[in-house]
């Protein structure tokens, strides 16, 4: 039997070129979506067809690297066809595996394709090994990707109860909300993740110069107002600043981006079978940047976890491409919660 | 159309929670639900507490069901959700897969909650086989998505199965959950040593846009609607969508008469387009009722009004 995988570098493709940067880069697997709401970065320009898809397994799989399909939104009743079919053309071009987070839509994978491999997505907001466990016993699901809210004894934890192989994210934008858990946007304007495939969508923004500032604004609600020395953000809503109590503040979670390269060690010591980088709307230079970073730093873990430590290099690197130029441990370390 | 009272997603203080629930039996409520479903560091009444307060409520014939934590993080929840199953006595309201997994192999019937995420006929199918006897929507799920959802999977099932649907009908809507406490970073606490804020704050933190629009409503881990969600004016849109029940959701103050001025409206003491009247003065905040529309959650259109499009009325 082969060795279990030992952290995997699983690198977002949001497009064919990012696709290529991130195997050129050394990731040993990219995720990718199609061009719908089958997927949670359903963002115009972003994702494959079926000739990008064709042309990106080809080139991942010529060099030996995996390509996982994320088919992570929860099919409605008019459109399921739509997902039974993207299940189906998953199969027949011949990816690794599909990552799923509806139970439903497991049961037609497992039925229709035994063979295709099954990755519960982080979508599917399975925190504790019975809900992995459901999942495997039910459907074979060979890996789980856990939401972005355990602290590492809890993952552990997981990981001593099941024998799914567990995926961790080690990097990118943090959803401070568990993922599959989270309204606040279809509340605002209309169209959540789970059921449109993005959260606070370019259609409701509105980026507004004011004599107080520069606005950002979802659906018309003020996310987020900026003064002249500030950079403007996206407003992702729940990284805006609020007022609770006559306070204004970032009430749910300041623009940062995660970064668990510190804990990359214990990451290893626990046996994580992946280490998954988020970003598929971000560039192909970005991709690649944020890639070899990983890459090197996880063969060094990988060679010597007890002498393990990021390089300052590397955090420099990626301090230059994440989101608000911050970033945090997020619940992986308690204090954050 | 039966009324339920959802679980009580704050903190209140013991005293306060008891006499709640004293008071809620005599209420003309068919349902009940109990127990903790937001943080597990909350622990002024527990297992054995519900289980007193459910045998009340039964004694009262009222129908009671237990409802499981929904973010379930650590070995200790687990084991408060073993432990709600294991007594046996009340059906239990699963409200993450692992509560499914555990529920059908104790072979015991369950109420889908609304947190499964069941999107799809297929899963509601799922649920269905697995022991469910009643599902509810997730929150934002629009009233032609669930006349579908019922539709098509009805078709798929034996005619003797038969699912109840529940609606969330009134209350601050539960939109997010997190492993962060936003009361606490409110109060520049540790959630570890969060002093029990929520406990300040029995109908949630509100949480405003800068220009002072109330938008959101912090419950601990939780993020609810600063609006309340309201279908009193929409009652008679119930049944045609399939609702067998409307879920209110307890909110600190007047629950009892919120709760009455829904039973009026089952019974057909008052119409719909009188309810807004009534009802407005005891809600601790504006209605909103986007989701049931397929519109943005936060919209609202009073009944007999053109709809407009844009801001909420």
């Amino acid at each position: 039997m082969p060795n279990p995988p030992l952290l995997e570098l699983i690198c977002p493709a949001g497009s064919l070129p990012a696709l290529k940067a991130a195997v050129d880069n050394g990731a040993d697997g990219v995720y990718l979506g199609l061009k719908d709401n089958t997927n949670a970065r359903n963002f115009s320009g972003l994702n494959f067809d079926e000739k990008s898809l064709v042309e990106g397994i080809r080139y991942a799989q010529g060099k030996r690297r995996k390509v996982l399909m994320a088919l992570n939104t929860y099919p409605q009743p008019a459109t399921l066809p739509r997902w039974h079919k993207a299940v189906d053309t998953a199969a027949t071009l011949g990816v690794d595996a599909i990552i799923l987070a509806d139970p439903g839509l497991m049961a037609y994978a497992r039925k229709t394709h035994p063979q295709l491999r099954l990755h519960l997505s982080v979508q599917g907001s399975a925190t504790s090994y019975e809900a992995v466990n459901f999942y495997r016993e039910r459907f074979g699901i060979q890996r789980a990707v856990l939401p972005r809210v355990l602290s590492l004894a809890q993952v552990e934890n997981v990981i001593e109860n099941t024998d799914t192989e567990i995926e961790l994210f080690g990097f990118g934008g943090l959803c401070v909300m568990v993922e599959g858990r989270c309204l606040l946007s279809s509340y605002a304007c209309g169209d959540s993740p789970n059921t449109f495939g993005a959260c606070s969508p370019g259609h409701a923004v509105r980026w507004e110069q004011t004599p107080k500032g520069m606005e950002t604004r979802l659906n018309g609600v003020l996310i987020d107002r900026y003064a002249d020395n500030e950079k403007a953000g996206y407003p992702t809503l729940c990284k805006g600043r609020f007022e609770v109590q006559g306070e204004t503040y970032y009430a749910l979670e300041e623009p940062t981006s995660l970064n668990s390269m510190d804990m990359l060690p214990e990451m290893a010591r626990l046996g994580i079978a992946a280490i998954k980088i988020e970003g598929r709307q971000r560039s192909p230079a970005y991709v690649a940047q944020v890639t070899q970073v990983w890459r090197a730093a996880i063969d060094a873990v990988k060679k010597d976890r007890t002498t393990f430590k990021p390089l300052p290099a590397w955090q420099t690197a990626l301090a230059k491409v994440s989101e608000g130029s911050m970033n945090t441990l997020g619940a992986y370390y308690r204090p954050w919660k | 159309m039966k009324l339920s009272l959802g679980p009580l997603l704050y903190y209140w203080s013991r005293e306060d929670t008891l006499a709640f629930y004293q008071q809620a039996a005599e209420w003309p409520l068919d349902i009940v639900y109990l127990g903790e479903t937001v943080c597990s560091r909350r622990h002024l009444l527990r297992l054995p507490d519900y289980l007193e307060i459910a045998e009340k409520l039964s004694a009262a014939g009222k129908e009671v069901v237990l409802s499981s934590q929904t973010l379930i993080e650590s070995e200790s929840d687990l084991k408060a959700l073993r432990k709600l199953i294991a007594d046996g006595r009340f059906k239990v309201e699963a409200n993450e897969w692992g509560a499914v997994r555990l529920l059908a192999e104790a072979k015991q019937p369950f109420v889908a909650g609304p947190t499964l995420n069941a999107y799809n006929p297929d899963t509601l199918a799922m649920l269905a086989d697995m022991g469910a006897t009643r599902w509810v929507p997730p929150v934002e799920m629009p009233r032609e998505m669930i006349w579908q959802m019922n539709q098509q999977m009805q078709a798929a099932l034996p005619e003797a199965i038969r699912l109840e649907t529940e609606l969330f009908g009134y209350g601050r809507l539960p939109l997010a959950f997190s492993a962060r406490c936003f009361t606490a970073r409110h109060y520049n606490l540790q959630k570890d040593d969060c002093q029990f804020r929520c406990l300040d704050h029995p109908d949630g933190l509100v949480l405003a846009s800068r220009e002072g629009e109330d938008f959101l409503a912090i419950n601990g881990i939780q993020t609810q609607s600063a609006k309340v969600m309201s279908l009193a004016h929409r009652f008679d849109e119930l049944a045609a969508a399939g609702i067998d029940v409307l879920r209110l959701s307890p909110q600190a103050r007047n629950m009892h008469r919120v709760v009455n001025i829904f039973r009026a409206l089952a019974d057909g003491d008052i119409k719909p387009a009188q309810a807004p009247a009534q009802l407005d003065r005891f809600m601790p905040a504006a209605p909103c009722d986007g989701y049931w529309l397929g519109e943005a959650g936060m919209a609202f259109h009073p009944v007999n009004n053109p709809i407009t499009e844009g801001e909420p009325a």
